[in-house]
């Protein structure tokens, strides 16, 4: 018996020292959007392999982006982080307060990689800069843009080609746009916002688009209580109570694209991560436009982006470099936003071929990336979490009719102030 | 020589318990005399503090409060119906295993997928409950939207998936009562209601003793639902107490808060238990 436990043990060995990977990248990523984009990845990592057989690629799936935050996290508390990972862009001050990520800068040093650093959409590096550094690459990133039931529009008498462009427009043609039954029941709205799940990022549009942004570039003021910010909520929740055209109440995030797609509403706000989605189920033409503006347009960035950590040596943030570079080459990008509908992070990739050629048969497929002009960072300050969960309990009671737009959003303000003064 | 052979017998269970049910009690009730701990700023002992930070914490009252409710609502509700379901389906009536099946499927499905399907059951307009209603011409309902009623609405869902589980703890309790009772009460002239009343229910009381104390357990310990549902909101008005330690500990990351939290939670779940065994014990009636 003894020999063939030593014939094990060799045959464990061996597995465990393959001959030449000699650098091993481990990375976790969430997947918040529908499709088998786990196969996409794990095809990215296989075909780096090809390009880079000393360095070994295992992505883990971590679920969405809270499962990741915590799985990562906890990692790191337990002393074994992944060296590398996709994770909410609007966790860097968690990430910083912990110590736990290291910045780009201080690993990409060559002209070449500096290049490359400056090679994304300026939109799109916001979240991910503290104080000059670039901690967070962007990855997997979306905008909120408006889609639109062109049949309904047709319906109601409208030029079907033609979006609303502002607040006023948007709220005239949502009227045109209800439809009641005999008894006066609503059977279509004229447009809807969702308002659970992510309040807090809706709210940053219409706050963006009436000219204020919600927190400062250091992550350690909120901008809750301008009178302007005021005023965005009061026109959201106007839709709902003066104009007549949302429902009242919250809008629930999840079963929003099912009733666009089954006509309850003519228009509505959704991530361009749902793009794909719908253009594959829709029965009736649909259009993609940006958001309608106020004072100007306006939309926040979201999604998630390559964070290093600390725990890690120079060989693996060498790896993690070269991986990351490879995971965001121009054609990647394009392949990427086709697979999922997020954006192209970098304008050389909508000039390559396949996207070029995309883009021409699905016009939709650009709007996020022309409505960058006016992007603002999504909302993410120290303690995070909690002053997030302020802004949105806000939202959902005025939305709610529980609390005036004025008198929710001074005591969202009142807090945050406490939680954030140390940070100042 | 003898007791050395009774504590290696229980070693394996009692590490067990000591490490995933002792030690981590313990330590919750340490961590929440302390403050939350980043790279950046260690964590010290800071005495009640946290205990003075949730009673200023208006949201705790809130979950607290909406706990209450929820517990009101489902467990007397749940009871009754897995009662009503269990004599149902215990009587000779046809398909009796279909009918049997039927009731507990609920139990069986995952909670999460339930919450999903309901989500659907619940969405203005499109959803089942109104599409129903509007064969009556009743207008759309927000149901989750809405604060007055979404607490409402995920405790129907609730009921609906616990009730099943209960009737099952009942129809065993009366397929193990004698038939001669029944005869004997039929006999002496007894209508089914005072059978039911003066016979079945008491002897049914250690079922039920057992099932309220699930019961109850659960209506603190079930919040996979508003995972999916309505993530607590809108503005708090479904959120529950564990629901909202998870918010704290996870997305707030303010584990020395949520710790006393969960100190609280046990706190409660630990006197609701013992006034439940002294209080009903006296009246359960054992054979």
């Amino acid at each position: 018996m003894k020999w063939l436990s030593a014939l094990l043990l060799a045959g464990l060995c061996a597995l465990g020292s393959p001959a030449r990977a000699a650098t091993e990248l481990t990375f976790y990523y969430p997947i918040a959007v529908g499709g088998p984009l786990t196969k996409v990845i794990d095809g990215y990592a296989r075909e780096f392999e090809k390009t880079r057989p000393d360095i070994k690629v295992n992505p883990i799936y971590a679920g969405n982006y809270d499962d990741a935050r915590i799985k990562a996290l906890a990692a790191l508390k337990a002393g074994q982080s992944a060296p590398l990972s996709v994770l909410f862009s609007i966790d860097i001050y968690e990430l910083m307060e912990q110590d736990a990520i290291v910045a780009w800068d201080d690993i990409a040093t060559t002209a070449e990689d500096k290049a490359w650093l400056k090679s994304f959409y300026p939109a799109l590096m916001m979240n991910g800069t503290y104080k000059g550094k670039v901690y967070g690459i962007p990855f997997q990133r979306s905008t909120i843009v408006l889609y639109w039931n062109k049949e309904a529009f047709r319906e109601a008498g409208l030029d079907p080609d033609k979006p609303p462009a502002n607040w006023t427009e948007m709220a005239q043609m949502a009227s045109r746009l209800v439809k009641r039954d005999a008894a006066g029941n609503v059977t279509r709205w004229g447009v809807m916002v969702p308002s659970t799940g992510y309040p807090y990022w809706m709210f940053q549009a219409f706050a963006r688009q009436n000219g204020q942004d919600l927190m400062n570039r250091d992550g350690n003021a909120t901008n809750y209580a301008h009178p302007d910010v005021i005023a965005a909520l009061q026109y959201w929740r106007d839709l709902g109570v003066k104009h007549k055209v949302m429902p009242e109440g919250t809008v629930e995030w999840g079963t929003l694209r099912q009733a666009f797609l089954e006509g309850k509403t003519a228009m509505m706000w959704h991530t361009t991560g749902n793009l794909t989605a719908v253009k594959d189920s829709a029965k009736f033409p649909f259009g993609v436009a940006m958001l309608p503006a106020s004072k100007q347009r306006g939309s926040p960035t979201g999604g998630g982006n390559f964070y290093v950590f600390k725990k890690t040596t120079p060989a693996e943030r060498k790896a993690a470099l070269e991986f990351v570079k490879f995971m965001t080459q121009p054609e990647r990008a394009a392949d990427w936003s086709m697979a999922t509908g997020y954006v192209a992070i970098r304008p050389d990739a909508y000039a390559t071929p396949k996207l070029k050629q995309y883009a021409a048969e699905f016009p939709p497929a650009v709007v996020a990336r022309d409505q960058f002009e006016y992007a603002t960072p999504e909302l993410s300050t120290f303690q995070t979490g909690r002053v997030r969960k302020l802004l949105d309990d806000a939202i959902q009671a005025t939305l709610t009719g529980q609390k005036q737009p004025a008198e929710a959003l001074k005591a969202a303000q009142d807090e945050a102030d406490r939680l954030l003064k140390p940070y100042r | 020589m003898k007791h050395v052979y009774g504590w290696l017998l229980l070693t394996p269970a009692a590490i067990l318990l000591i490490a995933f049910t002792h030690y981590p009690a313990a330590a919750t009730l340490l961590d929440s005399f302390f403050s939350t701990g980043t790279v950046v700023r260690p964590s010290r002992f800071v005495g009640v503090g946290n205990y003075a930070a949730l009673a200023d914490d208006p949201i705790f009252w809130q979950v607290l409060r909406n706990n209450a409710w929820f517990a009101l609502g489902t467990i007397p509700t749940a009871i009754a119906i897995a009662l009503v379901m269990a004599l149902w389906v215990n009587d000779r009536l046809p398909a009796r295993a279909l009918v049997r099946m039927a009731y507990f499927t609920p139990t069986i499905l995952p909670m999460i997928a339930v919450a999903n399907i309901w989500l659907f059951f619940y969405t203005p307009q499109i959803g089942l409950i109104d599409q129903f209603r509007a064969l009556f011409g009743a207008a759309s309902h927000n149901w989750l939207g809405d604060p007055t009623t979404v607490l409402g609405a995920t405790m129907v869902m609730v009921v609906w998936k616990e009730a099943g589980f209960f009737m099952i703890f009942y129809l065993a309790a009366l397929q193990s009562m004698p038939p001669e009772l029944e005869e004997a009460a039929k006999v002496e002239g007894a209508s089914r209601w005072y059978y039911f009343r003066r016979v079945t229910f008491p002897l049914l009381m250690p079922t039920t003793l057992f099932v309220l104390v699930n019961a109850t357990i659960n209506s603190f310990k079930l919040v996979d639902h508003l995972f999916i549902l309505t993530k607590g909101g809108p503005d708090n008005a479904s959120s529950l107490l564990l629901y909202y330690i998870y918010q704290v500990a996870f997305s707030f990351f303010e584990t020395a808060y949520a710790a006393t939290l969960t100190v609280v939670l046990l706190a409660m779940l630990a006197v609701l238990a013992l006034l439940q065994f002294l209080l009903i014990e006296r009246r359960v009636h054992y054979r």
